[in-house]
């Protein structure tokens, strides 16, 4: 994965456990936005594959670096020998794809006849599908293949439309992941709903104020069966809030029964489970709403935080770093800190986790939800 | 080859339809059975029932489209709403929204809450759970020209791994300019699939699904055939004639991506 906390595992990793944050004043683009965000330096200089240059935007050049880092690439291409490039598939979540480029297309629109400019290429930047076909031409593969956009949901429910593919005997290896990128949309959209923070946002904290827009790209090859000691993939849960486009369901409910149906598909109860890392965005009720289904399945025996006080929020790839994350906190035995809270929020009465905490970790149960009332749990753990 | 397992089969219990010249389908079925003429027209679309005023004041032409193919699955298949999980799979999500924040981003970036949080594309997914009262998983998904077949092989997937009836809803509708020429879909059409796990007195067919390398089906009539083309849903339409038409087992070749066709096995529940 790659987010402003560096670029690939060890480096996030390192900088999670160091409890350092990669937000800083928001500086992006001609953006005049009085928050913090977390950018991915030197998107800007990534060069797409020749073959691919047609797919060129901010999102798909993160989609690379991704695709080249800790061996992704070559393990993807041992997956693909092993069952065919007909047998590999393609679950990517993202809300916003490539949407940067159309926002810039529209500045220079022909002054005459109001056209987008020639370079803008529609299918291979903007539409949700462009980063999935990305990963598709990268490899050549021929199997099934999709974008998941259930907004800050998309790449953790991208885990559950993989499962049971493989489950179905479909394919049998998923390349799953998240990608979305900085952009106008984003940035203005969140600030227009006055869910910006006015500095790098604070999740669970008394005086939290709202999120801390990120990008990043985080990617998991999934496969049944595996080495004995190989991260697994115990459970997805999934539901929908049915309440509001926009705001949680104050108690909860639905997020409770994603967190429910994520530990029966893995078959634990909520004390086997050593960490959750929380959707903690930051925003005043979607910080009360989790919290109170994380108290009613977890009580306050479970160690918790969110990680966007160090990676910012990002969106439609949340999921997926948050999945990456989970699976280095089993990797490498160390339970993440919810950084920047001064004052734990009285109501809050979860065992929120401020400090990093050292301890070997066998099973993490990571959160998702987003506008349009969209859940998902996702239970990881390591095979013995 | 039709494979004999039943529990292996998942069943079609209700259809929706909205189109140009084609109203629902009741409507469709005839003319795609060839009972009565195509007669090209706008698409029609009403306010969605049973959504609270504040939301039907906030919802586009794409909500509203997926929301009146949705329910009319669903009462064709005497479903309950709240039980159905539902897939919504759509290419270019809600283009007039779209094109709205993109030229308040070119502009004094002053952009509306409501418009903002309509662009995500499980926006008719948040709506549909508002209006149904459904608390079930919802899957949103893009696959460009193919996001009708990806759909129908995800809901058929879940149908199969959860053993749960799915709403399947896939909906398109046309950009304004300047995105209409970069991408040119032309009209408006839905279309939807309540699919269950068991046979009922509800069922119209059986299918299976699998990816092939054979073309994908085209239809006979030239009007048709042109929706096909030039609406992502309308690529599903192929699999609607074999239910209007089907009294014998039939195979239908849907286009799907990466150079594969969804080819879909179909048998009459009679």
């Amino acid at each position: 994965m790659t987010s402003c906390l560096g670029r690939g595992l060890n480096a996030t990793s390192a900088a999670l456990q160091a409890g350092r944050s990669g937000l800083k004043q928001c500086d992006f683009e001609t953006v005049d936005i009085d928050t913090w965000i977390g950018e991915v330096d030197g998107v800007d200089h990534v060069r797409l594959r020749e073959d691919l240059l047609r797919h060129d935007c901010r999102n798909n050049r993160l989609a690379q670096l991704g695709l080249q880092q800790d061996g992704f690439e070559q393990a993807v291409r041992d997956a693909i020998d092993r069952h065919g490039a007909d047998r590999v598939g393609v679950f990517m979540g993202t809300s916003t794809a490539g949407i940067l480029q159309t926002e810039l297309a529209y500045r220079e629109r022909d002054p005459v006849t109001g056209a987008l400019p020639p370079s803008f290429h529609y299918a291979e930047t903007h539409n949700a599908y462009s980063v999935a076909d990305f990963v598709c031409r990268y490899f050549d593969l021929r199997g099934p293949s999709v974008a998941l956009s259930a907004a800050c949901a998309s790449s953790a429910k991208a885990f559950g439309n993989a499962a049971r593919m493989v489950q179905a005997g479909v394919i049998d290896a998923a390349i799953v992941g998240g990608v979305d990128s900085l952009c106008l949309t984003t940035l203005y959209g969140f600030r227009s709903l006055e869910l910006t923070a006015s500095q790098a946002c604070r999740p669970c904290d008394a005086r939290r104020d709202g999120i801390s827009i990120g990008e990043a790209v985080g990617l998991a090859l999934v496969e049944c069966g595996g080495p004995s000691g190989a991260m697994q993939l115990l459970g997805v849960g999934e539901s929908s809030d049915a309440y509001h486009m926009s705001s949680p369901h104050p108690q909860g409910r639905s997020a409770q029964l994603a967190i429910e149906a994520a530990l029966k598909a893995a078959g634990l109860t909520a004390d086997q489970i050593d960490y959750v890392n929380l959707h903690g965005t930051g925003t005043p009720s979607n910080d009360a709403a989790e919290s109170k289904a994380v108290y009613a399945v977890f009580g306050d025996r479970v160690p918790c935080s969110s990680t966007k006080a160090s990676t910012g929020h990002t969106l439609g790839a949340a999921g997926a770093i948050e999945a990456v994350i989970s699976l280095l906190a089993i990797r490498d035995g160390f339970k993440p800190a919810g950084l920047n809270v001064e004052q734990l929020d009285p109501a809050i009465q979860i065992d929120y986790l401020t400090q990093v905490r050292h301890a070997p970790v066998q099973h993490v149960l990571s959160n998702s939800f987003g506008f349009g009332g969209a859940n998902a749990s996702v239970v990881f753990g390591r095979g013995v | 080859m039709l494979t004999g397992l039943d529990s292996n089969r998942v069943f079609i219990d209700g259809i929706g339809l909205t189109g140009p010249g084609l109203s629902n389908w009741a409507e469709g079925r005839e003319i795609m059975a060839g009972l009565r003429p195509y007669l090209p027209q706008t698409t029609n679309l009403t306010a969605p029932a049973g959504l609270p005023a504040a939301e039907r004041r906030r919802v586009g032409p794409l909500v509203k489209l997926a929301l009146q193919a949705g329910m009319e699955a669903v009462e064709a298949a005497h479903a309950a709403a709240e039980t159905l999980a539902t897939v919504f799979a759509s290419s270019s999500g809600d283009g007039d929204n779209c094109h709205a924040l993109c030229e308040a981003l070119a502009g004094d970036r002053l952009i509306s809450p409501t418009r903002f949080t309509n662009s995500v594309h499980n926006a008719p997914s948040g709506y549909w759970g508002i209006v149904s009262r459904a608390v079930a998983p919802s899957t949103t998904l893009c696959a460009y020209d193919a996001s009708f077949a990806a759909g129908l092989l995800e809901a058929v997937t879940q149908v199969k791994v959860e053993r749960q009836g799915v709403l399947l809803v896939c909906y398109d509708a046309p950009y304004p300019s300047p995105l209409r020429e970069a991408r040119p879909v032309t009209q408006s059409m839905g279309l939807a699939l309540v699919l269950s796990p068991q046979a009922s007195a509800n069922s119209l067919a059986s299918i299976e699904v699998a990816l092939c390398d054979e073309a994908a089906d085209t239809l006979p009539w030239p009007e048709l055939e042109t929706l096909r083309r030039s609406i992502p849903a309308g690529r599903g339409l192929p699999l609607l004639r074999a239910l209007a038409t089907g009294s014998s087992a039939s195979r239908v070749v849907l286009d799907y991506l990466n150079q594969r066709q969804l080819a879909v096995e179909l048998r009459p529940c009679i």
